[in-house]
């Protein structure tokens, strides 16, 4: 069953990530979830300020913002895509992420399959 | 004894084919034609195994009819029977309710949901029966139970037992859902009857199982203790008129000596050989008011220490409530008055009834008749039951005056 890690940091008021995790953390992290074959997919997202929005409105017209700028505390940081048995192993993945400590949290969602 | 059956075959059932809805359903179709069978062929000598063998030809029967379901069980079947070997047929029911607990108290499981779920799975209790104990509509009950089980299903939370090293951060769920469904049944929330014995009694057996399949955990023996000891008195905590009789005037000869008597040892396995948990220190308490033979002779010191050390386990509004009013009982009703008016701004209390009870209470003897009487009308405008309210009315009549 495939999983997928949302990874939502937690920002102070300028929107800048408050996680005393270093790069080596999340270089463990990635790799220990590599290594457990469990890997599917993932990436790290870049800051969120380089973020763009884009909707179609009533007339098929394209508008463009930048944006979203952080309202909440938490930003999407970047996901992980796993392949794991059930919900509770999921988690534990997703609370080993750095992503779940220092006011962060992981979101778990199951991906949905159409092949049954 | 269907209602024990059950409970195991459906344990077993979700062992073998992952599926609640499956599981239940082939459940409910053996206990039926057990019921057509056995009046005329004689009950079979091992009625459980006859059942499961019934049970699991209708699960296979259902999973050839329905092929999209059957792709997707084949996978979880062969991982079930790898993860175990299935019993042999004639043998005996192992029995697997432990993992059941554990999936129908799971924390992805909206808490709500937790409750009906072990009633319904677990306790045996039929929908209908479960929605009455929540007083909902069967309908809205329903919804949830299926709600509850797609979950399961889609999350794929796990059938199984945690691992010893993750037991102590799960097993304070279970017994929290066990205990959640006693507390309904002790004090009803909301509804016309101040108890709910039917409730009461099934959470006693759940853990009375629990405890079975646990007996090494101290807490789930501290949780059955503390049941015990307070459903011992039910019968006293009514009045003729349905009213509630509180602790100090309840007739002590109508507590159920057999339940004091069977939990009452429980207390001190679950206080021994470790630091003491959340639920055996409230069956100690439970025990020293049971073992009292008045209020006057109640071993206050020793509740107000007791009350202490659940203090620093959880602490919370409630505890220093219930703390406060115990040193009311050993240091007089000042000490405690003290102690209540500076818990006046606990949000949790706003809302609760006794915290404004008990400043009545406590009002009253002191002989501060007018503000004991509006204590007692804000605990009457917060009380959710018609017994509650009738005490409450009976209370401020006697300090209202005419």
């Amino acid at each position: 069953m495939k999983y997928m890690l949302l990874i939502n940091a937690a920002t102070d008021a300028d929107g800048q990530a408050v996680s005393q995790c270093t790069f080596e953390d999340w270089q463990v992290y990635d790799k220990s979830v590599k290594d457990a074959g469990i890997f599917v997919t993932g990436h790290s997202l870049a800051d969120l300020t380089t973020a763009t929005t884009v909707r179609v409105d009533d007339r098929g017209e394209r508008v463009v913002t930048d944006g979203p700028f952080a309202e909440s505390r938490e930003v999407l940081g970047g996901y992980y895509v796993i392949d794991v048995p059930d919900l509770d192993i999921a988690l534990d993945w997703a609370a080993r992420c750095p992503g779940a400590r220092d006011g962060g949290s992981m979101v778990v969602r199951p991906v949905a399959s159409f092949e049954d | 004894m269907f209602r024990e059956e059950r409970g195991l075959l459906l344990a077993a059932l979700v062992r073998r084919f992952g599926d609640l809805d499956l599981a239940e359903e082939v459940t409910s179709e053996a206990i039926e034609a057990a019921l057509v069978h056995w009046p005329a062929e004689g009950v079979p000598p091992k009625p459980g195994a006859w059942l499961m063998t019934t049970a699991r030809r209708k699960a296979v029967d259902r999973l050839r009819r329905d092929q999209a379901y059957a792709a997707r069980l084949a996978v979880m079947q062969v991982e079930a029977d790898r993860a175990a070997p299935a019993p042999a047929p004639d043998g005996e029911l192992p029995d697997e309710r432990l993992q059941l607990f554990f999936t129908c108290a799971h924390p992805a499981l909206p808490a709500e949901d937790r409750a009906a779920l072990t009633l319904r799975c677990l306790a045996g209790l039929t929908t209908p029966e479960v929605a009455r104990a929540f007083l909902v509509p069967s309908a809205t009950m329903g919804k949830r139970i299926v709600r509850a089980k797609n979950r399961i299903r889609t999350l794929r939370i796990p059938f199984r037992v945690p691992d010893p090293a993750e037991l102590p951060g799960r097993l304070p769920g279970v017994l929290q859902v066990v205990y959640s469904i006693f507390t309904e049944g002790y004090a009803a929330s909301s509804g016309p009857d101040l108890q709910r014995l039917d409730l009461a009694e099934e959470a006693i057996r759940l853990a009375r199982i629990l405890r079975r399949l646990l007996p090494g955990e101290r807490e789930v023996t501290g949780l059955l203790a503390l049941m015990l000891l307070i459903h011992a008195r039910r019968d006293a905590r009514t009045g003729p008129d349905g009213d509630l009789v509180l602790l100090d005037a309840q007739d002590r000869t109508r507590w159920d000596r057999a339940l004091i008597d069977e939990g009452t040892p429980l207390v001190e396995l679950a206080l021994t050989g470790g630091p003491p948990g959340l639920y055996g220190v409230q069956a100690a308490i439970a025990a020293l008011h049971d073992e009292a033979p008045d209020v006057a002779t109640t071993d206050w010191p020793q509740i107000v220490a007791l009350y202490d050390v659940l203090r620093g386990l959880a602490p919370s509004p409630v505890v220093d409530l219930n703390r406060a009013v115990a040193v009311a009982m050993r240091d007089g009703p000042a000490a405690g008055l003290a102690l209540l008016d500076a818990l006046a701004s606990e949000p949790r209390l706003r809302e609760y009834s006794p915290f404004p009870a008990a400043r009545g209470d406590l009002l009253s003897r002191l002989g501060r008749h007018p503000e004991a009487a509006a204590a007692y009308r804000d605990a009457l405008a917060l009380a959710g039951t018609e017994p509650e309210r009738a005490h409450l009315r009976r209370r401020l009549a006697e300090v209202a005056g005419p």
